[in-house]
């Protein structure tokens, strides 16, 4: 049978991401039979009823689902395919209470006299139940899309017409559930909770698995994980990220406010490139937002100039077991942490284990920053939420069981990460988003304009 | 910290990775609470192939539980036995190390556990 999703228009390319790894979590076979980023409007081929209201139980960018009845350009041919294509289901509606509702997506119809004439329109539907306005036993909606712009242009009719019989609304009440402002410790970095939520689905986040966050912050990636019943671990370099000031202003206190904390696997203090999560297969996914760099630049556990400044090691080795000892840090490539996260993924994910990570690129393609690859990791969905110079992605690998890993790609990858060793560079060139970001993403011929430019005006 | 995560983790000393002496890391001075938590079988049976089972018997024999058999638990053990269930649920989900020390067999380097979190950060030398 066919399905018609009712998309919330935002996030678009996330949208159909997130279904297709909820059809996998949830074992069911789903087909899309028509989707356009352009259109909340996707239809879909699912074995029962009761597959679409599983799909649901965790669309977050699902509004609702719903029978598909019929799709046309105009209502002259829509009526003609409902009545071809459903007069087998009507029986089964004559008696029971039910409501229809009109959803115009960039449209108005403001008149309720016009409505009542649309709604009349489908009369040929054998309906006698009472109508009821809340809690009808069916919901029908009929469903146009308009042009963009549709009101102010006073267009006369819709690009496309749908009819469906309502089966089941998503979860996007969460997103007020997991609402940051409503959450008591946050930082600056934490991730929205519409994205996190999104994040876990692509995941596949689930009962009974495992996920860690090892760039954790305040936890909104393993809080949204837990939500779908996984086990969340989390670790951050920066050890008052995690603990906060203790009890409802810390990572832990937000898995309890959520109630949550049975779900909470534990949170350590940890850098990625010397972490100490055994190099075994025992995590069922990872999901992170590493950090980007922008305001300070990466850090790395070490230090910087060892041999200028042998103190900041002596130092070190006294004094590591104080509490208050600060390890010191050094400046850290962008590219050589993606390297680190992937080889991290291969060690550590079981087969088909995800990690889906968010990475920022600018929307210049010149100064677009490619999608990092590994052997082992075959790249499963690249979504994009686009701002006005950059774009952030979110990026979701699969583990390919070792059986399928490209024995001579491998090798020429530990070959290259061999030579590719980066040291004493400044933190620009170690980050070009960074670079980019400081520059207001011009190109460099932009730049060497500007720098004409100034020349110019300074000698005038 | 909980004994679910010390068999997950060993000394994050490169050069100790490949000592087995690195794993897992003893806990010494250790302070245990026992927090109370549902039982979650499907987590269980999940973790079960993913454990050490040397490793998590020395650990319980080092904080002091009893022994652990010499051979895990198999997924259908655990269905059918809710007493194993609910032990192996007690010392990997419920028991936590909430102060003490994380020690290293191999470079004897010692990782704090402070209010329950384990810091891994290394001093420069042996990063
Ligand atoms: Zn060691």
């Amino acid at each position: 049978m066919e399905y018609l999703i009712r998309f919330s228009q935002l996030h678009e390319t996330f949208r159909s991401a997130e279904i297709q790894a909820i059809a996998v979590i949830e074992g069911v076979d789903l087909r899309v039979i028509s989707y356009s980023d352009e259109s909340p409007f996707c239809v879909v081929r699912l074995p029962s009823e009761d597959a679409a209201r599983a799909i649901m139980r965790r669309s977050v960018l699902a509004h609702a689902i719903y029978e598909h009845w019929g799709t046309a350009d105009t209502y002259d041919e829509l009526h003609p395919i409902i009545k071809r294509d459903t007069a087998h289901l009507w029986p089964q509606y004559v008696e029971p209470s039910f409501k229809m509702n009109i959803d115009a997506y960039q449209g108005s119809r403001s008149s309720s006299k016009k409505q009542l004439a649309l709604i009349n329109s489908f009369s040929y539907l054998p309906f006698k139940g009472p109508i009821r306005l809340s809690c009808p036993d069916q919901e029908f909606t009929i469903f146009e899309q308009w042009e963009f712009d549709a009101v102010p242009l006073n267009l006369p009719s819709p690009l496309k017409v749908h009819f469906g019989r309502l089966i089941a609304c998503g979860v996007r009440d969460l997103i007020h559930t997991f609402d940051l402002k409503k959450r008591d410790y946050i930082s600056t970095t934490s991730m929205d909770s519409e994205l996190a939520l999104v994040t876990a689905n692509i995941a596949l986040a689930a009962p009974g698995k495992i996920f860690y966050d090892p760039f954790v912050g305040t936890g909104s990636f393993p809080i949204a994980c837990a939500h779908f019943g996984a086990l969340g671990l989390g670790s951050d370099i920066d050890g008052r990220s995690v603990r906060g000031d203790g009890g409802k202003k810390s990572l832990r206190g937000n898995f309890q406010q959520y109630g949550l904390e049975k779900l909470l696997g534990d949170v350590f203090v940890c850098d990625l490139t010397n972490s100490p999560v055994r190099r075994a297969r025992i995590l069922d996914g990872i999901v992170c937002d590493p950090p980007y760099g922008v305001r300070e630049g990466l850090k790395v556990l070490g230090c910087k100039d060892p041999e200028s400044t042998p103190w900041v090691v002596e130092k070190g080795r006294k004094m590591y077991r104080d509490p208050a000892f600060v390890a010191p840090k050094k400046p850290y490539s962008f590219m050589a942490m993606l390297d680190d996260i992937l080889n991290f993924a291969t060690d550590t994910l079981v087969d088909n284990g995800r990690i889906s990570f968010w990475m920022p690129t600018a929307n210049d393609e010149e100064q677009e920053i490619g999608v990092p690859t590994h052997p082992c990791l075959a790249i499963v969905v690249v979504c994009t939420q686009v701002f006005n110079k950059w774009s952030r992605r979110l990026i979701t690998y699969r583990r390919l069981p070792d059986a399928e890993v490209d024995l001579s790609a491998l090798a020429q990858q530990k070959k290259m990460k061999h030579e590719a060793q980066t040291n004493g560079i400044n933190a620009d060139d170690l980050n070009p988003f960074r670079r980019h970001y400081f520059r207001g993403f011009k190109s460099e011929q932009d730049l060497t304009d500007d720098a004409a430019t100034d020349k110019i005006l300074n000698t005038t | 910290m909980k004994i679910l995560s010390l068999n997950f983790l060993t000394c994050a000393v490169k050069a100790c990775k490949s000592s087995s002496d690195s794993y897992p890391l003893h806990p010494k001075d250790a302070e245990l609470v026992q927090d109370e938590i549902e039982v979650n079988a499907q987590l269980l049976v999940n973790l079960l192939p993913r454990l050490d089972w040397t490793a998590l018997s020395t650990t319980a024999t080092e904080l002091g539980f009893p022994a652990l058999p010499p051979q895990p638990p198999s997924a259908e053990d655990l269905q059918a036995d809710d007493k194993t269930l609910r032990d192996l649920h007690n010392l990997l989900m419920e028991t936590q190390i909430m102060e003490g020390k994380l020690v290293c067999g191999n470079c004897g380097h010692e990782y704090a556990v402070r209010e329950g979190i384990a810091n891994f950060l290394l001093p420069s030398h042996l990063v």
